[in-house]
Formats: C-alpha cells, structure tokens, sequence
C-alpha cells in the first residue's frame, strides 16, 4: 500500500456544503478538490457527493453534462460517497422526489427524501454503525432522507428508530425521539448502507469534526485502486 | 408539526449544544444549534427565491432553487403599496409547502416572536425575521434561541451580523435596499462585514475586547470571528439582485448564496431568469458560463435609485 500514491477525491460542487467535505476529507490524507466539470470528473479517483439540495444538484449536473460522466465512472468501478443529498442521488428509486428527478443508479435502493420530516424535526443523535470502531457515531440528520427498499448485493450498516413514517400510523415515540437501532436487528429505519464500492449515509459526518466515516470511505478508495493496480 | 412551539427547554438545548465539540449521547435531539447551522450549510452555492404563490414555487423549483421565500407581496410590491407589511396568511404558507419538495421559508417581522410561532407551528422550515416587513418592536430581535425552527437575519455589518447570531440567528444575509433591483447597498453590506472580519483577523487577542466594545457585539463571538476568519453561521447576499452578473458578483464578493426577491418574478421571463440565476450562482467564477446564461433573458426588473428613495422608505435602516 506504501507504493499506492495519495488518492485525489472530488467533491461534487454544484451546491450544498462542499467545503467541510474537502476539509474533513483533507485530514484523512488524501487529496480533496472540488468538481464541477466533465472534465474534472474525468481526473479523480472517487467521488464524494455532498450534502445540499438533490434536486438543484440533479437539475445542474444534467445541464451542465456531469451526470452521464459520474454514470458511466460508477460502472467502471469509481468509489462514490453521498450524504443526505449525495444519498439521494446515488439511488435507483426515489420517493418523494420531483417527477423529472433521477438518481445516478449506483446503489441498488428505494431513497425516500425528507423522510424523517421538515426542519423543525431535524435531529442529531447516536448511530451504530457497523464496520467502524470507537463506539456510536453522533449523526446529524437535516430534512434527512431513509432508505426503504435494499437491493441484494447492498449492506445495511446503520438504523435509527424514528417515527411512523408520512401516512403511517403513529408510533409511540414523540417529537424527537429517535434511537440507535443495532443495524443486524432489523428495526428502524436505514440510514447507512453500502453496495461495492458505493457508500451512502442519510446524515452528516462532515458537520462533527468525527472523521471515521471519511476514514472508512478514503479506506474503500485505497482499497478500489489497490486492486487496480494489482489487475493491471 | 410541531407540538411545543416555543419551550425553554428547547432554549437551554440550543444554547447547549453550541458548534462545538459532538455532543455525547444525548438521544434525537431537535432544535439543536447544530442542526438549525447545518441547515443553512446544505443551502449553499443555492438561490433561495421569494415566491407569492404556488405556481411560481414550482417555476422556482424547477429552475433550481434550494429553497423557496413564501410571501404575500414581493418587496417591490410592498414599496409601491405601503401600509403595515405583516407576516403572510398561514393558508397562502400551506399552499407553497404542498406545492414544492424544497424547504419553504417564511418571514416575521423584527421583534414578533408570536409570528414566528405561528410560522413553526405550521412548519415553516426557516423563518427570516425581516427588515422587509414593518418592524413590530423598537428594542428587540426576537430570541431566536427559544424555537426550533432556525432564524435567518439582516445585517449591515459585521457588528449587527453578531448581535442576531447572540440572540440566535443560525444564518445571516445582507439586508441590501429590497426590492430595488439595485444591488448597490447589498455591495456595501457584503464589502462591509468582509472588511470587518479581515480587520478582526489581524488584531493581537488583547485588542479583541475593545474591538468587541467597538462592534457591540459579545466578546466570545469577537473571538471565534477572529479566529475563524468567518461568521460562525452561513452568509448570504439578498437585497436587489436582479441579474445572473448581480448573483456571480455577490458570490466572489464572499456570499455563500444569493436570495432573490423581487429580480425573478418582476422580470419578463421569470422562469429562464430564475435558472439563469441559479447557474450563475454555480459558476460565479467563470465568465463564460455567466455571459452564455445572460443572453436573451428578457426585460429585467426596473430598478430604483436608491438616493432618490426617502430615508423613510429604506428597509436596510430597519433593524439595530
């Protein structure tokens, strides 16, 4: 791996909070920069999607001619990382969207978006996560998205028990209320998966200052390229 | 959606939780200063549009905004008719949160903080506490640290920027002239609150306290400025822009994101004017992408020199 030169990891800068992406993602060695062009997408070596607005970031990726280049490097292997928004985007069903909004097909998952409900129910809290170490990540949730459905080639790594979901009948938690929810148990809702190479998060690492889901993914990234370099 | 509009409890958790260090493991906590800050985090590089009705929240959303203004009377059009400017009718609210996916925002007036109850009750998903409406209290902002719904505030400069953020403001813009469609005093204000952090930054600690006496504002917040070489919450430009070149300027002049209020939908093209904007927000660092989306944008809002306006007619004076 010492031979294995630092990766470059683009952040995806249409909107949403790119810098605190390329900050966190500076310490955790590697190269972070920000990518808005086909171009750009076509010189790095994973991709991280920030948190933001999934239909304005969808809508100025179709117009401006990066989605079918972040399509066509997710099949050919790329490493890509969403949060919230980046979530979204990496879907292949979306819930709740705009009729004309798609997702760049990547992780094969049903994304329903503002799932956990407006603003004001907004939350932060402890999530286990399976994979990595140091105990119960403090996750910050904004108008968060939850995965509905999993293809089976993706791994849930992490839920929260939440309210019912919009129409569902009330459970009995109240306003806030959400808890941890081992990830193997099957209860709560997904906020944390990954398929391949592909790794999606419903909350915000970027806005804690705890750089272990950066780690885990920059550890993906070195993993992908290593094993490029092995084949060829 | 909310069932305790206003709750001191929900006060003591925003002041507790700060932007500081995670905060240990505490269970779904909403309301949090973390989570109302971050909220504005994921708005930027965005245009946040004021919008009057549902159908024009769609042709907003469709051009790209990140979020959406719900108001009754654009600024241009609250200039031309006077009278007492108040919060909007919560049903014209409801209207535009069913119409749209993006977050709606709403508008108090300065110092009401019953309005602002109402917005987060009916779950609104920020409040802009704005000079734009007529003020309801002489003295005092709202405190913005008793809701769980985050505030977005004016300022002029930095000083000002400081106060709402100490009364709990989680995001703040310029205040601009609105509906002008002159972007002269947003310039003034973007310049100023920079020139002020930059001389922040070059200040010895010792020097911060009577920097801090200077700006009235808190001296803690002086500090983290200094520091940071930024506010410590996101900052916006609004107040008169009204082309892609006004949104790309506010943008290289240190803006975050741009909120558009009167410049789209008092415009002959209100939909390509909107996804113009938008893009030129994106790339307000590349001239080429600004000048292909300048083209053929149709008639621009008419603008307002700001000295010909009376002192009695200046929004940007609202507000201490």
């Amino acid at each position: 791996m010492a031979s294995t030169p630092d990766p470059v990891v683009g952040v995806f800068a249409l909107q949403g909070d790119v810098r605190e992406h390329v900050r966190v993602l500076g310490q955790c060695g590697v190269i972070a920069r920000p990518v808005r062009r086909p171009t750009e997408i076509d010189s790095i070596d994973a991709l991280v999607i920030p948190g933001g607005e999934s239909t304005t970031m969808t809508k100025l990726a179709e117009e401006f001619g990066v989605f079918e280049p972040i399509v066509k490097r997710i099949a050919g292997g790329m490493p890509v990382y969403g949060s919230c928004a980046g979530m979204i985007m990496l879907a292949t069903e979306i819930l709740d969207g705009r009729p004309d909004q798609r997702g760049l097909a990547g992780i094969d998952m049903t994304v329903r978006r503002n799932a956990f409900g407006r603003q004001v129910e907004s939350f932060e809290g402890p999530v286990t996560i399976t994979g990595i170490e140091g105990g119960p990540f403090h996750a910050v949730f904004i108008r968060a998205p939850w995965v509905e459905r999993t293809g089976p080639g993706v791994e849930v790594l992490g839920r929260v028990r939440a309210r019912s979901a919009p129409g569902e009948v009330a459970g009995q938690s109240g306003p806030g209320e959400v808890a941890d929810a081992a990830p193997e148990s099957g209860a709560g809702r997904i906020v944390a998966v990954r398929q391949g190479y592909l790794l999606a998060t419903a909350f915000h690492p970027e806005l804690t200052g705890d750089l272990r889901v950066h780690r885990y993914f920059v550890e993906m990234v070195r993993k992908a390229m290593g094993k490029q370099t092995t084949e060829g | 959606m909310s069932e305790q509009p206003v709750s001191s409890e929900s006060s003591e958790r925003g002041r507790a939780a700060g932007a500081s260090a995670p905060g240990g493991s505490a269970t779904g906590l909403t309301g949090t200063a973390r989570v109302k800050r971050g909220m504005a985090e994921m708005l930027k590089g965005g245009v946040i549009m004021d919008v009057v009705t549902p159908e024009q929240a769609k042709i907003a959303e469709g051009a790209g905004a990140v979020a959406v203004m719900a108001l009754e009377r654009v600024p241009a059009d609250i200039r031309v008719q006077g009278g007492v400017a108040r919060m909007s009718d919560p049903d014209m609210i409801d209207g535009i949160i069913n119409a749209v996916s993006i977050p709606v925002m709403a508008k108090a007036r300065i110092g009401h903080f019953v309005e602002a109850q109402v917005l987060q009750a009916i779950g609104v998903d920020y409040v802009d506490e704005s000079e734009v409406l007529t003020p309801a209290d002489e003295a005092h902002h709202i405190d913005k640290w008793a809701f769980t719904v985050p505030f977005v505030c004016g300022a002029t400069n930095l000083g000002e920027a400081l106060r709402r953020i100490s009364e709990g403001a989680a995001m703040i813009r310029s205040k601009g002239e609105a509906g002008t469609g002159n972007v002269v005093e947003a310039t003034r204000h973007m310049r100023q609150i920079s020139a002020d952090i930059r001389r922040l930054s070059g200040l010895d600690p010792v020097e911060l306290h009577a920097a801090a006496k200077e700006l009235q504002a808190p001296y803690d917040l002086v500090r983290e400025v200094a520091e940071a070489g930024k506010l410590p919450v996101v900052l916006f430009t609004a107040g008169g822009v009204a082309t892609p070149a006004d949104a790309a300027m506010m943008m290289q002049l240190g803006a975050e994101g741009i909120f558009v209020g009167s410049g789209v939908f008092k415009s002959g093209d209100p939909a390509r004017r909107a996804a113009a904007i938008v893009k030129a927000t994106t790339f307000f660092d590349d001239p080429d992408v600004i000048a292909r989306v300048s083209r053929g944008l149709g008639e621009a809002m008419v603008g307002i020199n700001i000295s010909e306006l009376p002192q009695s007619q200046r929004l940007a004076d609202r507000g201490w």
